[in-house]
């Protein structure tokens, strides 16, 4: 059907390697997060099972590091961030009207980007018996020296360095597209202060992607020349300087943390205002706060160092600034209390984990209130405390958020309802072993256990709490489980859901599920906050969004093998560097840089949808004037 | 408020005529963003490392400043031709245009090869990417940027050659616009590399 | 629905709060939260306090939570509201401005003390006003040298109590960080650089000292032991740890020493002679532990050393070092069977006159 250029539109496997949809690279993301969140996941269980008892054996010395390197390294970059892309990518354009992301070509490029980065890194663990000695053992902070010893050796930090910065450079174009794409790409009516906030958030998290993923791509970059060159950056013998490192890490990481937790945010927003069937309490304080905690997150990156020695003038200024972020977080807490209040509340799974991420969120907000003092901190910091800290933050805010979030738009994404009796066994699960394991594990910092150690002092009171800490986590391994069988069954169940299963308030319950190639048959107009609703309760809608141009032709992109390609490129050159052969590393550089090449040089003319095939998969009868059109 | 979704030309212009023409323009000014925090980071590591010369030789020994005279004179030249190929595309001059992107193409490639000569001279003094954190941090520092304009020359030589096939269009006109806003910001680092790493330097 | 989650939340909350209730807060020799110093002291009073107002945030919001999820919750066979935007509430001035001024009242409360406290923490003290001691991380192990006494020793760092003691940490390898929970919170070591920080004990004990910054594959290993005595003590320690000579008394002593010239001297020092790569040995008779982690005393951590066990110790350690502490840069030894025992013998012996 379609017309203009002749474009070939794959099927089956060749559609899903060479698409620029926003909607299937958003599945990509998931997929492929959801793929590493089940590796990180059980390099957890595993460091759990270790520290099940002091006398454990089972994982000792540097195989235990590398466990929780690549535990913290895998969830953080390959888990977390794809999974907040592939919500971006699902849901951002069909929140704001618009048929596809800026720049469709770059989105596949960095999902593809990531994916390779992160093979790159998780085949550490095979490699490890192939020529490569070990696999990545320095944390997931890779502080160096320890990280950045000169080293005849092959691998180890290697994986990490260079999965990192090829996954890094996805992120940082990932980034860009979203914020063009929310600048420009609105529906007409859509103004910023119209935008859902979940939207909002993602606008906020590519800001500090943009501002804070280049500072650690320097660091890689130091950190390799370190490793492979023989560089001098953090060689104390040499002149270097091993601090350097932790600015431009936690210059990146702090902010991470924020990238991390807005997009969470902004899909608890959404949820708990659908399932209390009423509008967001203070819409626009709730954007303001969303801001604020983006532009502080770049200032307060020290209250990671404060053990350092930067002194008193550094540490209480760092100090002074982290509590500031307290207070936009509350104002968040209560604005989603608020919202709630004299709403009528109902209980779905997706709900479920919003309610209980409040709570969650809270305790993990308050300990990074302590944690901000910095005499105590001298004492919380590097020790357990901090482990439940940001485990409170990131599973308890994040990842409840994520779970909200599946559920949410699950039918949005593949047009069927995951199974709302084992999301509820699923949430409990997960919420009480999240809680096991974790709340204990502020305690046993207290009681003096380090970070990052694979046994720990008999007799002095550790046994108990971390033996609670690792049923929890089989509890959270047996929540996970069911997650899967949920989405298997409802799969093969594939029991068709309507347009807007939950009465959704926001433009992308306006269209069918899951949501056709071209989004919007006809660009809507967007005539207030919570687009859709209102034209469910105002007088003059009838529920359905006005369209905001005719109905006509729709223009698509072509679909291309480039991305991989390029991807494929750095993926290879990866591996030249880390086997120190830099023919292969030329070779891999080379095969990216032709494709940029042959992407400038052959220009993509797309291709059109028809009036005709919009109208038959909208399921309306084509228009009388555009069928003559059609025929003559 | 939102972006009309046509293709009426805003302000005239040709490369924000489209809107594939105005994400690309947005885009490339954010990603200059993200660059600005790069060299940011490069420029930070090395004002931290620039006295641990470590017994070799340290910017006071070395720099030559013919050389980076020459190069600054050079490279400063090439930002204002770019300045003058987007004045010719604005014209609808595409020979022009064409004709100032290679004046600016030739500048680049004589400060790449003053550049490489000039690291080639340190080497020979002694100044080895190795011997000492200074001199890691200058070649990493100076080599990002000189890696930089080798990138620019390659791009805008290869938009040269397709504009005699494409000429000017809406698709075409984006692409030589952030080229030439590329050049400007490679142009731009290099003046902070000229004060902070050879006129610091030569302060000590 | 509510009374399921509230009754798990309950259920959880208990099990916690009895759990530590009954564990206690932990050890005297390495808890926070059983401090036995000023400035871990003062660090658990910042806690409390923080935490004070925290639990004070968590019950208030906890409180709205549980009220609002059971008041509001959609009962059975309700109807689906569907009121208009601009009928709902879409916020309310008062309460935004009272809950972002609160939370500023409280982190003010909270930021003082934060920074008085922290003024005093970050503190040097001159040679006149405390004791100073450099403190050089290595993997994996601590190496203490006493500045003005002329003392250099390892893992078990003696102290006099009621006396502040002024450090300066710094490491040989890659970034340490020291830690002695019960005497006060961590300080980097960095290679170098050189860092200050100092705490005092106010009674005698033997107090657990952590590595806190991951530096290896056995950096859970890197454990120290501050041992505080009196000032009387602690002089007499000192005397005798000057007065110290390298004479064994038995042949085997005699026959470990030449084994340990041959072997081990390169590496180890005792007394003045000796290499500076391992730690020092010159009291290893008298270690609370071996290599930090096997305890010459198992029945409590007393100053008194078992004898037998220091022997079976040392003979693993030797033996298994590569699985004692993996990673560690002294590997196996090559011994026969007759030098070990000699040597053992003779380390043995290397201890301060009781």
């Amino acid at each position: 059907m379609a017309q203009g250029h002749a474009v070939k539109r794959y099927t089956g496997l060749l559609d899903w390697l060479t698409t620029v949809d926003h909607k299937k690279i958003g599945i990509l993301y998931l997929l492929a997060g959801g793929l590493f969140f089940l590796i990180g996941g059980f390099e957890a269980i595993l460091i759990r099972i270790q520290l099940m008892d002091p006398d454990n054996t089972y994982f000792v010395g540097a195989t235990f590091n590398a466990l929780t390197t690549m535990h913290g390294t895998t969830m953080i970059f390959f888990a977390a961030m794809p999974i907040i892309f592939g919500f971006m990518n699902a849901i951002v354009p069909l929140q704001i009207g618009a048929r596809d992301v800026a720049y469709p070509f770059v989105n596949a490029l960095g999902f593809w980007l990531f994916f390779f980065g992160g093979l790159l890194m998780n085949l550490s663990w095979i490699l490890n018996y192939f020529g490569a000695t070990g696999v990545p053992d320095a944390g997931w902070t890779g502080y160096a020296p320890l990280s950045s010893a000169h080293s005849e050796s092959i691998g180890g930090v290697d994986f990490y360095v260079l999965g990192l910065q090829v996954a890094g450079i996805g992120t940082l174009i990932g980034g860009i597209n979203f914020l063009v794409t929310i600048i420009n790409m609105r529906a007409p009516g859509m103004s910023y202060m119209r935008m859902p906030l979940f939207t909002w958030a993602s606008f906020i998290t590519s800001a500090l992607i943009l501002f804070a993923f280049p500072a650690i791509t320097v660091g890689l970059v130091l950190l390799m020349f370190d490793r492979l060159f023989d560089a001098n950056f953090f060689d104390v013998v040499d002149g270097g300087n091993p601090v350097i490192w932790e600015h431009i890490f936690w210059i990146f990481g702090h902010p991470e943390v924020y990238i991390l937790i807005l997009p969470g945010f902004g899909i608890i927003s959404e949820i708990v205002s659908v399932f209390s069937r009423k509008v967001l309490f203070g819409y626009s304080t709730m954007v303001f706060a969303t801001i604020l905690i983006g532009f502080l997150g770049f200032m307060v990156w020290v209250h990671h160092m404060f053990t350092v020695g930067l002194g008193f003038t550094a540490n209480a200024l760092f100090a002074i600034a982290t509590m500031l972020i307290a207070i936009p977080t509350g104002v968040k807490i209560f604005n989603w209390l608020f919202t709630m209040w004299g709403g009528q509340i109902s209980f779905t799974t997706a709900n479920l984990f919003a309610t209980g991420f409040i709570p969650t969120f809270v305790m993990g907000g308050v300990t990074g209130v302590l944690l901000a003092v910095p005499s105590a901190d001298f004492q919380f910091h590097d020790s357990y405390f901090v482990v439940a800290h940001f485990h409170y933050v990131i599973v308890g805010g994040l990842v409840l958020g994520f779970f909200a979030g599946l559920y949410y738009w699950w039918p949005k994404l593949f047009g069927t309802m995951l199974n709302e009796t084992l999301g509820k066994i699923q949430f409990w699960t997960f919420f009480i072993g999240f809680h096991l394991t974790f709340f204990v594990q502020h305690f046993l910092g207290l009681l003096g256990m380090p970070r990052r150690v694979f046994t720990y002092e008999k007799g002095v009171g550790m046994e108990l709490g971390n033996y609670i800490s690792t049923l929890g986590a089989f509890l959270m391994g047996i929540s996970t489980l069911i997650l899967i069988y949920n989405i298997v069954v409802t799969t093969i169940k594939n029991k068709r859901v309507g347009a807007d299963p939950w009465d959704g308030r926001t433009l992308e319950w306006a269209i069918s599920s899951p949501a056709p190639e071209y989004n919007f048959a006809q660009t809507p107009l967007v005539r207030g906050l919570d687009a859709l609703w209102h034209e469910k309760t105002a007088d003059d809608g009838d529920g359905k969004m006005k369209p905001a141009e005719p109905l006509g032709e729709i223009h698509m992109p072509s679909p291309s093998w480039l991305p991989i390609a390029m991807s494929f490129g750095l993926f290879v050159s990866g591996f030249g560097f880390m086997y120190r052969h830099y023919e292969i590393a030329i070779i891999g550089i080379v095969i990216t840089l032709v494709c940029m090449f042959l992407r400038s040089v052959y220009d993509d003319h797309g291709f059109h949808i028809s009036v005709e095939e919009v109208c038959e998969t909208e399921g309306i009868e084509v228009p009388k004037s555009k069928a003559e059109e059609a025929h003559s | 408020m939102s972006a009309p979704h046509s293709n009426e030309a805003v302000n005239g212009r040709l490369e924000t005529a489209t809107l594939e023409g105005r994400n690309k323009v947005l885009g490339f000014w954010l990603f200059l963003g993200g660059e600005t925090v790069l060299f940011g980071c490069l420029f930070a590591t090395f004002l931290a490392l620039r006295n641990q010369v470590n017994d070799g030789p340290g910017g006071m020994d070395l720099f030559e400043f013919n050389i980076v005279a020459w190069a600054t004179f050079l490279l400063l030249t090439s930002s204002m031709t770019s300045v003058m190929a987007i004045v010719e595309m604005h014209r609808g001059n595409v020979q022009m245009m064409r004709l100032w992107f290679i004046v600016t193409v030739l500048l680049g490639a004589g400060f790449l090869g003053l550049e490489i000569y000039e690291f080639i001279h340190y080497l020979n003094l002694g100044l080895g990417f190795t011997v000492s954190a200074f001199s890691s941090a200058f070649y990493t520092l100076v080599g990002f940027h000189g890696a930089h304009v080798a990138f620019g020359i390659l791009w805008i030589a290869l938009l040269v050659i397709q504009s005699y096939k494409k000429g000017l269009t809406t698709v075409t006109a984006p692409k030589f616009y952030v080229a030439a806003l590329y050049w400007h910001f490679v142009d731009l680092v290099w003046v902070f590399i000229f004060t902070i790493v050879y006129l610091m330097g030569r302060v000590g | 629905m509510f009374s399921q989650r509230k009754s798990s939340w309950l259920v959880i909350l208990l099990v916690l709060v009895s759990v530590f209730v009954l564990t206690g807060c932990g050890d005297e020799s390495i808890s926070v939260m059983k401090p036995s110093g000023p400035v871990a002291e003062e660090q658990l009073w910042l806690m409390k306090l923080g935490i004070t107002i925290m639990v004070f945030v968590v019950v208030v919001v906890f409180a709205i939570w549980g009220y609002v999820l059971y008041k509001f919750r959609k009962r059975k066979g309700e109807q689906d509201k569907t009121e208009a935007i601009d009928k709902q509430v879409q916020g309310n001035h008062l309460y935004e401005i009272i809950w972002t001024v609160i939370p500023f009242i409280l982190l003010v409360i909270l930021a003082v003390p934060t920074l008085t406290s922290l003024y005093k923490h970050e503190k040097t003290y001159s040679k006149e006003e405390a004791l100073q001691i450099k403190v050089v991380g290595h993997q994996f192990w601590w190496e203490f040298q006493y500045k003005d006494m002329g003392i250099t020793t390892a893992q078990d760092l003696y102290i006099p109590t009621g006396k502040k003691i002024q450090f300066d940490l710094t490491a040989s390898d890659v970034i340490h960080s020291f830690w002695v929970p019960a005497i006060a919170g961590k300080t980097d070591n960095n290679p170098g650089l050189n860092n200050e920080m100092w705490f005092q004990a106010d009674k005698e004990g033997i107090f657990r000292g952590k590595c806190a910054e991951l530096c290896g594959a056995s950096h859970a290993l890197m454990d120290f032991k501050v041992i505080a005595i009196s000032p009387e003590k602690f002089e007499k320690w000192a005397k005798d740890f000057k007065a110290l000579k390298d004479n064994p008394k038995t042949a085997d002593a005699k026959e470990g020493q030449a084994v340990f010239a041959n072997k081990c001297l390169m590496c180890h020092a005792v007394g003045e002679a000796g290499g500076k790569i391992g730690p020092s040995l010159t009291t290893i008779g008298d270690r609370t532990e071996i290599a930090g982690i096997l305890p010459n005393d198992k029945t409590k951590l007393g100053q008194e050393v078992n004898p037998k066990l220091f022997r079976d110790n040392m003979d693993n350690w030797l033996t298994n070092t590569n699985t004692v502490k993996p990673g560690n840069k002294m590997g196996i030894i090559p011994l026969t069977n007759k030098e070990k025992n000699a040597l053992i013998e003779y380390l043995a012996g290397l201890k301060l006159e009781q």
